[in-house]
């Protein structure tokens, strides 16, 4: 390879070195060497029309539709993790936001926090794995930013993510249109992300064959809309798992909520990981699933359209939206008796996306 | 892992539950106390008062660790970690509750004090070799199930010839507990707790056996079978205790036989011998003081002793007076007779220690059982669960 690299209009006396190199100061500090890194390594892997006009912004151009914008920080530890890594999921958690409103996302931005001493080999897999989940969900990364932290005033790489997408004709989802007599819908099982997580924490470390669930969602909605367009709500159930998105919803929409834990997709290996460390699995974060909420007469033809999808195949309804004002989620539990299941307590486990 | 589920089987339990509800006499009430935190919190969780007859009553008692401290026990912990500049190791659910003045460890951490959670009093051991130029205390607190670790722990200390580690022992004893709310006037004279029997402890019975409930069943006539935390355990102990009480008797069972045995675990209970003696009193939150109910470290170690090692207060606090975890530890009042239950008192913003572990009556009422609010609301006399 030569020593004298040119990408974009810009010539650098050296490559950027992605082996052994490390992220600098100067890395964010708008000279030369910021330029470079940006050339050569996220425009290389991000590549597209908007990013190489090299402007401060992306300009484009929407189809007809109401428009959607969400955000998303992604701080997770460890940045790599069964299933994962911090760059498919800062593409993942915006993607899902963006599509829970029935959406289809189009673009996002994306805004680095490097800190200082940061294998450049890492934040090249990370970027990597970013470019390919941004394509796998069909969606640009548009325009972006980088900072550099001081050593040890980060924790090797933050990721913040913003999307925009539109919303079809005729598609009108939000917890305000929660119903009661609303079927539940879970579109796979729970708890996998979170478990993952805490196999590698400090302390905690433990072998598990679970792997995170982190994946884009806005495949399986299009055909979840396509086949029922008047979808009541969707959401993804992230930190604080399906428990505070139900309670959630329950408050936002002024009713009540009955769940039966029999019906709960919940793998062994969750269930097992989660009994041993104390841990409710109800609780335990999710990046890669949703909870729907549908006119009952609906809830068998959109599970059906669900199951049908590689993404929704565990798909199952959980339960139903009653009245009360008091907004109680209850489960009856698979012992016969009947609790409630409240909103996560404290801190479960922190940093988990 | 295996068993998991095998003890929540629904199927099974509607047995059970239909065989309560078919020997229970209708014509008088079955008030049993479960003492272990970890039996009122699978109550709860798996909604077992739904499948009991309204005549059976679950009272539960003390058994939960977090619970039980006094306050100025903890306090000493925070100046430890505050004053002493210690690196302050326990288990999660310690680090939140309040102490005098609100503060807790949480809060004295956010503050800047070395404070660590830890799953295993190992990680604290760990914690010590790792930084030899800070002092390591590991806050122990738990009755039977948790002192045999931190005996092992001290040994190991001590073969490893630590000088930053000490343990600040907390550690109580469940059978002066027991006997304590036995003697107590609200179940001997005033009837105020009328207790019919206990359900007995789980993980401490697997450490001290059944034999020590003899006395119990003995002495106070009431009976004691001794259950694991799964629901179906609590289920069947139920069951058994019913059955004791038709037929008039007053025995020690052990329902926990996969688990439990008559002598417990010989080499546990060695280690503990060992390593702790008794303490002539100890001031248990709810129960006041309670003569030879706790242990502390034998002079032979007394190099891991954290209250040799650093001068720390024991300053009498005056709790919340209108908090009402001193009674609701002693079986007298239910969560819901309590005036700052839900309001203020939540988990988020625990007033009392009971809101705080999800072993505490208060935390596993609210988190679980809060729906039966409604029933409250037209029907304030109904007992809690």
């Amino acid at each position: 390879m030569s020593n004298n690299c040119n990408a974009g209009n810009k010539t650098y006396s050296q490559t950027l070195d992605l082996v052994k190199g490390k992220v600098e100061m100067v890395h964010g500090s708008g000279g030369k060497a910021m330029a470079q890194l940006i050339d050569e390594l996220f425009l290389k892997a991000f590549s597209n029309k908007w990013l190489e006009q090299m402007n401060d912004q992306a300009c484009f151009q929407l189809p007809a539709g109401n428009v959607v914008m969400a955000t998303d920080s992604h701080v997770i530890s460890p940045l790599f993790f069964p299933g994962g890594d911090i760059g498919c999921l800062s593409v993942h958690g915006t993607v899902n936001d963006v599509a829970m409103s029935g959406a289809v996302p189009k673009y996002l931005s994306a805004g680095f926090i490097l800190e200082e001493g940061y294998p450049l080999a890492d934040l090249q897999k990370i970027v990597t794995s970013m470019a390919q989940a941004a394509e796998d969900a069909g969606v640009h990364i548009v325009t972006g930013d980088t900072k550099v932290v001081e050593r040890g005033k980060g924790d090797g790489c933050f990721i913040s993510t913003t999307g925009i997408g539109v919303v079809p004709e005729g598609i009108s989802m939000g917890a305000e249109r929660v119903s009661v007599g609303d079927k539940i819908i879970v579109s796979g099982s729970l708890g996998d992300h979170g478990v993952a997580i805490m196999s590698l924490r400090e302390n905690l470390t433990f072998e598990t064959t679970i792997e995170s669930d982190t994946q884009s969602l806005n495949d399986l909605v299009a055909s979840m809309v396509d086949v029922v367009p008047d979808i009541h709500c969707l959401r993804d159930p992230t930190r604080g798992g399906l428990s505070a998105t139900l309670n959630e919803i329950a408050q936002q929409s002024n009713v009540g909520m009955q769940i039966y834990e029999t019906q709960l997709p919940i793998k062994p290996q969750v269930n097992a990981a989660c009994e041993f460390l104390g841990l409710d699995p109800l609780f335990v974060a999710n990046e890669g699933k949703l909870v729907a909420f549908c006119p009952p007469d609906k809830a068998d033809q959109l599970l059906a359209a669900m199951r049908q999808h590689p993404k929704g195949k565990d798909a199952a309804i959980i339960g139903e939206v009653f009245e009360d004002d008091l907004n109680f989620v209850q489960m009856e539990t698979a012992f016969g008796g009947n609790r409630m299941v409240d909103w996560i307590n404290g801190e479960q486990l922190p940093r988990i996306c | 892992m295996k068993y998991v589920n095998e003890y929540r089987d629904g199927a099974l339990a509607k047995e059970i539950a239909d065989k309560i509800r078919q020997e229970v006499n209708p014509d008088r009430e079955y008030n049993f106390m479960e003492f272990c935190g970890g039996h009122t919190h699978a109550i709860f969780r798996y909604g077992i008062p739904d499948l009991l007859p309204a005549n059976v009553n679950m009272i539960h008692g003390p058994g939960c660790p977090v619970c039980v401290l006094p306050i100025p026990r903890l306090d000493a912990a925070i100046e430890l970690a505050v004053t002493h500049k210690v690196i302050l190791c326990s288990y999660g659910d310690m680090l939140r509750v309040p102490g005098s003045r609100k503060r807790s460890l949480l809060k004295a951490k956010a503050e800047g004090a070395d404070v660590r959670m830890v799953y295993s009093c190992m990680d604290a051991l760990r914690i010590a070799q790792e930084n030899p130029d800070q002092e390591v205390v590991f806050f122990a607190i738990g009755f039977e199930t948790t002192t045999p670790p931190t005996a092992l722990v001290i040994e190991q200390a001590l073969k490893l010839g630590l000088k930053n580690f000490t343990v600040y022992c907390n550690h109580v004893l469940t059978p002066a507990a027991i006997s304590n709310i036995l003697e107590s006037p609200e179940v001997r004279e005033l009837g105020v707790l009328p207790l019919d029997g206990f359900v007995g402890p789980a993980h401490v019975s697997t450490v001290i056996g059944s034999q020590p409930y003899y006395y119990f069943a003995e002495e106070y006539q009431k009976p004691v079978v001794i259950a694991g935390f799964e629901p179906l355990d609590v289920l069947q102990a139920i069951l058994m205790l019913v059955r004791q009480i038709n037929e008039g008797r007053a025995e020690v069972e052990n329902e926990f036989a996969r688990a439990v045995t008559y002598e417990g675990n010989p080499r546990a209970k060695q280690v503990v011998a060992d390593t702790f003696e008794l303490r002539r009193s100890f001031e248990w939150r709810g129960l006041g003081v309670v003569p030879y109910s706790a242990l502390k470290i034998k002079q032979k170690y007394a190099q891991f002793d954290a209250e040799k090692r650093f001068t720390v207060d024991y300053r009498s606090t005056r709790e919340n007076k209108s908090c009402e975890c001193g009674a609701i530890l002693r079986g007298v009042k239910s969560p819901r007779d309590c005036t700052l239950f839900g309001d203020p008192c939540t988990p988020e913003n625990p007033l009392g220690s009971c809101m705080v572990s999800s072993e505490g009556a208060c935390a596993a009422y609210y988190s679980y059982g809060r729906y039966q609010d409604r029933t409250f609301a037209s029907d304030k006399s109904h007992p809690a669960a």
